[in-house]
């Protein structure tokens, strides 16, 4: 398949990505470390190289209802957010998800305030976790366009019809160079497909009424058949993502192992820390240590019964999540204590990266040694014994 | 009353889709006035039916046919815009 290779920033990545899908309605407001992928799409609007409408909408709450809209009138639609802007718009994604409106959405990962931050973790992606969307995080600015191009077949599947969002870190990915292999406009265009829903309210000769009120007598049932599309959703993602890798030659799944048939002590984390991660596995694997990694590439819907298999000879497994939840457990050690129940496993968990702060490849011999802190990086007085 | 469906069998978010709908007769629920036209006023402007609630004005084609009074509320909507008062309320007997 023809390629150009191009030195792009993942915002400029998915930029481009839009511009080949070439969406008929994108409503946007801007927001770090977001903003280069609106940016990059609208001078591709203005240049005449898409063909979408860029509504310049006065928040995020009104981009995800201008989106829902969209979606449901019939016209391909994307958005793209961040941060403060996704809490905004969180209202707005739970009916998104409800009302099966297949909106692609790119998020740049970054820090919920407080204290205002613009640096990436995962504390955006998080509060929505529970929302009923396809979160697929991708750890460089070359998954970032695959998962966009990858995103509307998937979002739009008539037996899935919900938001998938494509989530890369805040600066990490968003604004740092890399190259990049686009497919040709063509290739895209042809991968992607015609935008079909089954009842557009634009037909006008079939009129329908969507986002009905539901009593007590349906809720719980409309409920369930959310549930159920987010679950085909996964096999969906599977489908979808072999058909692309047969046109890029790239992998693709909902997770991905690296040196870890034989690994006695595995880490488990999303994004780019993976990138990272795999240096730091090199260096000790070359040190004689037996360590792999699983990076979770789809974190709703879960891939419960890939990560038990994957996970299935490890004697440790080290989790690493870069949001926190107070009071409770960390979001992706909760799914892996889930999954890994009933197994005899040592399971440990860090919080590590909020707010931006690094994670250097050499963390991991510390992670892997035992003698790392639950909040990995963060200055604190010694512990009492 | 339709007989309650289990979740699987739904439309994707519970979209009601016309042939399915049963007819609702919310004409019952008249104030005690209905409206009646004066076809001889009428100029096909079709007000009444823009702004009808009910979706309770009949047309042909693009002509007023009349009223569905099956669904008419005797809201009175369509007497308040029509133009040429070509709608008056009457009593509903």
């Amino acid at each position: 398949m023809t390629e150009t290779v191009e030195l792009l920033t993942g915002g400029e990545a998915v930029a481009h990505a839009m511009r080949q899908v070439d969406p008929d309605v994108v409503p946007i407001y801007p927001i770090t470390p977001q903003t280069p992928i609106i940016q990059g799409f609208a001078k591709f609007v203005a240049d005449g190289k898409a063909h979408g409408e860029l509504v310049d909408v006065e928040s995020e709450h009104s981009a995800m209802s201008a989106a829902i809209g969209s979606a449901l009138a019939g016209a391909r639609t994307m958005t793209a957010t961040s941060s403060q802007g996704l809490a905004l718009m969180a209202e707005v994604v739970y009916i998104a998800a409800a009302m099966r409106a297949p909106i692609v959405m790119a998020v740049g990962n970054r820090a919920l305030s407080g204290p205002i931050n613009i640096h990436c973790d995962h504390s955006d992606s998080m509060l929505i976790r529970d929302s009923g969307v396809v979160q697929l995080f991708v750890e460089n600015a070359q998954e970032a366009y695959d998962m966009t191009v990858l995103a509307p077949r998937l979002a739009e599947r008539r037996d899935v019809l919900l938001p998938v969002l494509v989530c890369q870190d805040g600066f990490t990915i968003t604004h740092s160079a890399e190259p990049v292999e686009l497919l040709s406009d063509e290739a895209v265009r042809e991968f992607v497909g015609a935008y079909e829903v089954p009842h557009p309210l634009l037909d006008l000769a079939h009129p329908t009424t969507q986002g009905p009120f539901a009593m007590p007598d349906y809720y719980f049932e409309l409920r369930r058949a959310q549930v159920a599309a987010l679950e085909a959703a996964l096999p969906a993602f599977e489908d979808v993502a072999c058909e692309l890798v047969g046109v890029t030659g790239r992998p693709l799944s909902s997770v991905e192992g690296y040196r870890l048939e034989d690994a006695r002590t595995a880490v488990v984390a999303l994004g780019s820390t993976a990138g990272t991660l795999k240096e730091g596995v090199d260096a000790l694997r070359d040190d004689g240590l037996s360590v792999g990694l699983l990076r979770i590439v789809a974190f709703r819907p879960f891939p419960r019964e890939a990560v038990r298999q994957a996970l299935a000879g490890a004697e440790t497994v080290v989790v690493l999540d870069r949001a926190d939840s107070p009071g409770g457990s960390p979001p992706l050690f909760a799914e892996l204590a889930a999954a890994l129940f009933g197994n005899a496993v040592e399971l440990r968990g860090h919080v590590y990266g909020l707010g931006g702060r690094d994670f250097h490849p050499d963390d991991l011999r510390e992670l892997v040694l035992g003698d790392a802190p639950a909040y990995l990086g963060l200055r604190s007085e010694p512990c009492p014994a | 009353m339709a007989a309650l469906r289990p979740w699987q069998q739904l439309e994707p978010a519970g979209a009601v889709v016309r042939q399915e709908s049963e007819r609702v007769r919310t004409g019952g629920w008249r104030t005690g006035v209905k409206p009646q036209a004066d076809l001889s006023r009428c100029v096909d402007c079709l007000l009444c039916w823009l702004y009808c609630p009910d979706s309770a004005i009949v047309l042909e084609d693009t002509t007023f046919a009349g009223f569905d009074l099956e669904v008419c509320k005797g809201c009175e909507i369509c007497a308040e815009m029509c133009p040429v008062g070509a709608i008056e309320m009457v009593a509903d007997d």
